[in-house]
């Protein structure tokens, strides 16, 4: 491919799934009106959910879902052999997810609750950087499917990505949006880092923080503006546990 | 003297492509006799059920949303149906009209990407829709404008395709302004034609011949072909109310798989749009009808490949029908969209027909509002069953035609395919 005389290099990339949804790499086929322009962009060699085409020599491996067995460990290991570049694509790469909302409960009680005595080979909830190295973190559940084509226009032209670190809110002004919490609704907007485009609070909704902390995380206003409009301490906790991304740095 | 050689036919197929999540193909031909053959589902459980424990019923429909990446308005809708249902609430009919409208715009991009991106390839000779891209330039264009519309439509009426942000308890957190409504009327009736022009060319699919008769079960619709709630229906005779979902589908577990299997009046049974197809058939929109006549498909066929053409037909229909409700939607008041509830001690059930077939969600709540006791039934575990006594008489078919090994896998794993399986979805 050439841009002004000069030849793009046009990498291999592979997309791969563990424990999750699969909805993340469906927003990679998500973006209909850009989609022939991104397979021409890049090689896409190995993308199970759409293709028969399975190739391994991958370049960038998007990987999304939380890691929950051996096997799973196995293959995760054997990617990043391969991978020049890894993306955690999404929260349950990223921070395990709503996976671990199942971490509350011991693991032989989980299985007993679904299964009963059957055998089920399953472990605890791993993010990816638990057991290898991430180059790149994509957040959110799911991913945006722009952000999604943005990172990938910065790796082909060779651009260490910048993620935004100012918090939802930012974006949530610039789109004039009213205020959810005004609105009487828990919002995380104000711990939570943008680049969403306040999709939730644009829709009435308050943020969930599924993109993790912005750079200045405030618990305390976040609360207190919280209790002042009568909810619980208990309500805003369970919200901000709910995708385990601000685990380690609130307690 | 002719003599019969009868080659073992090995084939075992790992994390099989182009379906959602993740299952194995195992067939074994020994002298010529069918030694083993199974749908081994291999996905990792992520063990919903346990999740929702303790969590406040407000959380119940974004958790459900993440059960699955297709079909995720499906699975918000069932939650905060059961959770209404428990607690003897009805929500507005703005709210219900409009969550019929993002059900259709699912269905729409869930049949539109698994007609087009997963199974043409099969019948174009290609390996995926980034190859077909080269031969039928025109059907990916066709794809993109169709999934894009329904797309659109997704975002306006759930706030966003995958994992829905305007469904909650009660009703919706907003119903779109007429302005947007009729912006996206007008998107329809471009996309209308589109439709037509793909049909043409899904027409000319050759559908392999294998029939082997089963029992569908579906919701049934009392006026409108069935989406949200109502009483479900086996093809057997079975007729049931929604919160006597267990009697429908009798789950059981099988040590080649992490997702439960289920029966009813034989060993195995189907859903998703051939039987809601043939269950409803008489309440399909009269275009709809039309597709399916031009597809020679009728209520009562069997053949598993149909499914993609019942597919098809639904895609008329939703169309249709959601030109007719965004039109009703714009002469009607709007302004109620939501209502309050009080958590109490309570238990119900939500049904929704999901792009792959009858959903259930199940949940117990306390007078806290807290939940503790959870249950879904996914369509394709309850598919499940039936791909598996499918794709055995469909091998020994294909045994008995003298088909070699490479063309077995391949139709073997196009049977699977034609279900539409979400394997993650039906293991959670």
């Amino acid at each position: 491919m050439k841009y002004l005389g000069i030849t793009l290099e046009r990498p291999k990339i592979g997309i791969f799934d563990f424990t999750g949804c699969e909805g993340c790499q469906l927003q990679i086929a998500n973006n209909e009106a850009s989609l022939k322009d991104l397979f021409g962009l890049v090689e896409i060699v190995n993308f199970r959910e759409i293709s028969s085409e399975r190739r391994d020599d991958y370049e960038i491996a998007f990987v999304e879902g939380s890691i929950t067995t051996d096997s799973e460990t196995a293959r995760l290991k054997k990617i990043r052999k391969q991978a020049k570049i890894l993306v955690a694509m999404g929260a349950c790469a990223c921070s395990g997810g709503v996976n671990n909302l199942r971490s509350r409960f011991s693991l032989p009680e989980t299985i007993k609750e679904v299964y009963g005595e059957h055998h089920i080979d399953s472990g605890p909830v791993r993010k990816l950087k638990d057991i290898v190295p991430v180059d790149i973190e994509l957040p959110g559940c799911p991913v945006s499917k722009n952000e999604f084509e943005w990172l990938v226009r910065n790796l082909v032209l060779g651009i260490t990505p910048q993620f935004p670190t100012y918090p939802v809110c930012v974006e949530c002004k610039q789109r004039l949006n009213s205020c959810v919490v005004d609105m009487g609704m828990i919002c995380l907007g104000p711990i939570t880092r943008g680049g969403c485009n306040a999709v939730c609070p644009r829709n009435r909704f308050g943020c969930w923080g599924c993109r993790g902390p912005s750079d200045e995380v405030n618990f305390e206003s976040l609360m207190e503006i919280h209790i002042k409009r009568g909810f619980s301490e208990e309500q805003v906790v369970e919200r901000i546990n709910f995708f385990n991304t601000f685990s380690g740095i609130f307690k | 003297m002719k003599i019969k050689i009868d080659r073992p036919i090995n084939i075992e197929i790992k994390h099989m492509t182009r379906v959602e999540g993740h299952g194995d193909i195992k067939i074994r031909v020994e002298n010529g006799k069918l030694a083993e053959c199974v749908w081994k589902i291999v996905e990792t459980p992520r063990f919903f059920e346990v999740m929702f424990k303790g969590l406040p019923i407000e959380m119940a429909p974004i958790l459900a949303s993440r059960i699955c990446g297709i079909c995720s308005i499906s699975h918000a809708l069932a939650s905060a149906r059961a959770i209404e249902n428990a607690m003897q609430i009805e929500i507005p009919e703005a709210a219900q009209k409009a969550r019929v409208l993002a059900k259709h715009a699912e269905t729409l991009q869930s049949h539109t990407l698994h007609l087009f991106f997963l199974i043409a390839p099969d019948f174009l000779n290609a390996l995926s829709v980034i190859h077909v891209i080269k031969s039928n330039q025109r059907l990916v264009e066709l794809a993109a404008m169709i999934k894009g519309f329904a797309n659109n439509a997704s975002d306006l009426f759930a706030g966003r395709t995958t994992h829905p942000v305007v469904i909650k308890i009660g009703g919706l957190t907003q119903v779109p302004r007429k302005k947007q409504l009729r912006e996206l009327a007008k998107d329809l009736n471009v996309t209308i034609p589109y439709l037509w022009e793909a049909l043409d060319v899904f027409k000319k699919f050759e559908l392999p011949d294998f029939t082997r008769e089963t029992e569908f079960v579906s919701l049934k619709g009392g006026d409108c072909y069935p989406f949200i709630g109502g009483d479900l229906v086996s093809s057997d005779g079975v007729r049931k109310k929604e919160d006597e979902y267990l009697a429908m589908t009798n789950e059981y577990l099988v040590d080649f798989s992490t997702s439960k299997f289920t029966r009813l009046s034989r060993e195995s049974f189907a859903v998703g749009a051939l039987a809601r197809f043939s269950n409803n058939y008489d309440l399909l929109h009269p275009k709809a009808k039309e597709v399916a006549g031009m597809l020679n498909i009728k209520p009562g066929d069997f053949n598993p490949f149909f499914h993609n053409l019942a597919q098809l037909v639904e895609c008329f229909h939703v169309i249709y029908e959601s030109k007719d409700m965004i039109a009703e939607l714009i002469d009607s008041d709007t302004s109620e969209f939501s209502i309050p509830y009080k958590p109490e001690q309570c238990e119900g059930v939500g049904v929704v027909e999901a792009p792959r077939g009858i959903l259930y969600h199940y949940y117990r709540l306390n007078k806290d509002g807290k939940i503790e006791e959870a249950d879904c039934v996914i369509p394709t575990s309850q598919n499940h069953a039936n791909i598996y006594y499918d794709l055995q008489s469909f091998v020994e078919k294909l045994i008995a035609q003298g088909k070699g090994e490479e063309e077995i896998g391949h139709l073997a794993q196009m049977l699977v395919r034609a279900y539409d399986p979400c394997i993650s979805c039906s293991v959670h």
